[in-house]
């Protein structure tokens, strides 16, 4: 059964929802509520009517059989860039929900560097009304400054009032601690996180990619590790003093990993995330000069991504995110110095966790799960979805199994910037449901 | 006179059509290229200046970096064998007009031609060339990365005065961070089996450096009694950022070479410097001009070794008679 083409115009679209859909047969986790077992689930309408055994031969609505397959509770990347309004040639709303779909994820939060950035109603108006009919729920994360100036607060409680449910200057680091300090106090009566990328700029000027043997070898500026871990610093502390929520964006290095961990146990509220491509990739594969191996922050060491793992484990870090960042063709190829940073991630990061961290057995499928969609949602101070009677069917099917190719060619994002292109992986998103409607992924197919 | 370790095995060509840079470069193949240069050698102080070894053989040269002796020197190194020269240079190209490097590779590999010699200030775009462009690649300099030819001929002018390149201690002093010229100069050196030295003020050497098998020295006075050749960096004010070191004075008083410093040295130290200088900066016009400066003969001998790479890449005595 085909739900995703539409056979008249040839284009990916969402399907809806049967009004009543069984998945049969699938191993149902969800760590919202510590459930793992095989059993099926009804649909009806759009809602989770039975989560139970329910004999096929009396049903008369759409059977799935997902045998073998896991069933959870929705995906949400929590770091996002959709590029519109402003870079419509290398993503919009449609083409970034439809790749999060085929990924794998039912909600993106987006990040404000748009053009014009999010820091007006207006603009967050916008976002809401382009994605209203997409399958994948978009939540707007906000500017902290007007403009992502660094100068001045942006009208946070007009913005939150409207959607926002985060504030973030997402590649432009709010270098005055002063602005940070009043950002986590005054975002405190939303009770919103501020999420922060972190990197000192007067450090970084002329870094490509991280500061070490690679960047020694090649001849490139760097990127040190500490210009990431004194802005964490700063700002665990900046958190502490106001009592506001702080949540790092992309952590990267061992001593970051370590600060949050001292932070969480001193009880201030941190929470952290970290990309697919810092657990899979160290500064060894910039060698030959791939501009996809640029991004910020860059790729860092083996060393860095054994603590990386050590700070998955221990819930140190919270949540996994892409930081799906698309880049027109033209611009990436360029000369390494000249080309943008950041990768595409929203398609492969099921793939890749699945391969690195469960069947390298670093992480349980039920503690990815929470990393994927529990937690997400509970950093923003959301309620995350649960497979449970009564509630809306927001649900990610995956197969755990399969090892299949990833090819551009089966991607729905508008730009193809990605250092995976024909990786192996294991562990395939299979299919997501939410809103009433139903996507199935097309990787590999 | 024996020019080389013996065990050094001998060879007839490259195993790579392109020349980006001596990272990863065999023993033997850089070895090869000497031999060749010191045959091309010769050439050079003839009359009659020409031989007719890439005559047909049409190549570009791509200065996308204001360059003066290294173009010229490639110049003369591709007249000197009867190519077909083209100069393209940023500041007379489309290059302001935005047209993308790829592009302009594009268009230039759809006139035919054999080979490019392309400086950039982006490491890796050489790299980016071949990925485009069917012609051999020539790198006369790509950022902070990799200056081949500039070792090569380091290299070569070592073994003319000391007759070997094993067994020497050899040390970069100066800019560090900056110079393509020690990055190059410390694979090849390396790999020939040299012992190499880094010289500079702290902030001027990069991290982890020591991982290449140099060691790092921050004292001039301390390098002095050790080293058989010097190889004084050119202090690359224009690509670096402002703040790495208080004042060109004390720059000057700490790591400049003068000649009282060298008055200090128990056996005779080579000078060298791959130009342009600041005289008075990083080397003092006494030692510019000393006895024991050899920087007018790299300068010559750049031209053979670029003539020995040009040579070897358009495929050796198997392609060309």
């Amino acid at each position: 059964m085909k739900f995703t083409k539409n056979v008249k115009s040839g284009v990916y679209e969402f399907q809806s929802l049967p009004e009543k859909l069984l998945l049969k047969g699938g191993t149902v986790i969800d760590p919202s509520q510590n459930l793992e077992k095989r059993t099926d689930i009804l649909i009806e309408d759009g809602k989770i009517t039975a989560v139970e055994e329910i004999n096929e031969s009396h049903f008369s609505g759409v059977v799935m059989d997902v045998d073998g397959k896991i069933v959870s509770p929705g995906w949400m990347d929590l770091h996002v860039h959709l590029r519109e309004p402003g870079r419509e040639d290398e993503e919009t709303i449609e083409s970034g929900t439809l790749a999060a779909a085929n990924g794998g994820f039912t909600a993106v939060c987006c990040m404000p560097n748009t053009n014009p950035p999010i820091d007006s109603q207006e603009i967050i108006q916008y976002i809401k009304d382009r994605a209203r009919d997409s399958l994948v729920e978009v939540y707007p994360i906000a500017t902290i400054t007007k403009k992502r100036a660094g100068d001045e607060l942006a009208e946070i409680l007009d913005l939150v009032e409207q959607g926002a449910v985060a504030i973030s200057d997402d590649g432009s680091p709010v270098m005055s601690a002063e602005i940070m300090r009043r950002a986590l106090e005054y975002s405190k009566m939303v009770n919103i996180p501020v999420i922060g990328h972190e990197e000192d700029i007067t450090m970084t000027a002329d870094g490509h990619i991280h500061e070490g043997f690679v960047s020694t070898c090649l001849g490139l500026g760097g990127i040190p590790s500490v210009a990431e871990d004194i802005m964490i610093a700063r700002d665990i502390m900046l958190a502490e003093y106001t009592g506001g929520r702080f949540h790092v964006a992309h952590i990267s290095t061992r001593k970051s990993v370590e600060l949050v961990r001292e932070a969480k146990k001193r009880g201030v509220q941190v929470t952290a995330e970290v990309t697919p491509h810092h657990f899979t990739l160290t500064d060894e594969a910039v060698r030959g000069y791939d501009t996809n191996a640029k991004m910020k922050p860059p790729l860092r060491t083996a060393d860095d991504i054994e603590a990386i793992m050590e700070g998955l484990q221990d819930n140190t870090i919270d949540a996994i995110a892409t930081d799906h960042a698309p880049h027109s063709w033209e611009e990436k190829a360029s000369e390494f110095i000249y080309a943008p940073f950041g990768i595409v991630g929203l398609e492969t990061a099921l793939g890749l966790s699945m391969t690195k961290l469960v069947h390298s057995k670093k992480l349980s499928l039920s503690q990815l799960i929470e990393k994927f969609s529990t937690n997400p949602y509970r950093i923003l101070g959301l309620e995350p979805p649960s497979i449970q009677k009564g509630m809306n069917a927001n649900i990610t099917v995956f197969d755990p199994e399969i090892t299949w190719t990833f090819d551009e060619k089966q991607s729905l994002s508008r730009s193809h910037n990605s250092p995976f292109i024909g990786w192996k992986l294991t562990g395939k998103p299979h299919l997501v449901i939410n809103r009433g409607k139903l996507f199935s992924s097309i990787l590999a197919s | 006179m024996a020019i080389m370790e013996s065990e050094v095995k001998r060879i007839e060509r490259l195993s790579s059509r392109h020349l980006l840079g001596l990272d990863g470069m065999k023993a033997e193949e850089i070895q090869l290229i000497l031999d060749t240069a010191r045959s091309f050698r010769e050439i050079i102080d003839r009359p009659i200046k020409r031989v007719p070894t890439l005559q047909g053989k049409t190549i570009v040269n791509l200065f996308y970096e204001p360059s003066t002796r290294t173009r010229i020197s490639f110049e003369l190194a591709e007249k000197r064998m009867s190519a077909d020269i083209i100069n393209f240079s940023a500041s007379t190209s489309s290059v302001k007009k935005g047209e993308s490097l790829i592009d302009t590779v594009r268009n230039i590999a759809a006139m035919k031609i054999d080979m490019v010699v392309m400086r950039h200030s982006s490491p890796g775009a050489g790299h980016l060339l071949t990925r485009v462009l069917d012609a051999n690649i020539i790198n006369a300099g790509d950022g902070g990365h990799e200056h081949p030819t500039q070792a090569l001929l380091d290299m070569m002018t070592i073994r003319e005065k000391k007759g070997r390149l094993d067994n020497l201690t050899i040390a970069m002093v100066g800019d560090i961070s900056h110079s393509r010229v020690a990055l190059s100069n410390i694979y090849g050196l390396k790999t020939m089996g040299a012992r190499v030295l880094v010289c500079g003020p702290s902030t001027l050497i990069p991290r982890e450096i020591e991982r290449l098998g140099v060691e790092v020295y921050h004292n001039i006075d301390d390098i002095i009694p050790q080293v058989d050749v010097m190889n004084i960096l050119r202090l690359q004010l224009e690509r670096q950022r402002k703040g790495l070191f208080p004042s060109l004075r004390e720059y000057h008083n700490y790591f400049g070479i003068t000649r009282e410093r060298l008055e200090k040295a128990t056996r005779p130290i080579l000078i060298m410097h791959p130009g342009p200088m600041n005289r008075g900066l990083e080397i003092s016009s006494n030692v510019a001009d000393s006895e024991h400066s050899v920087i007018l003969e790299q300068v010559t001998n750049g031209i053979a070794v670029r003539m020995a790479v040009l040579y070897l890449l358009a495929g050796g005595p198997s392609e060309i008679h």
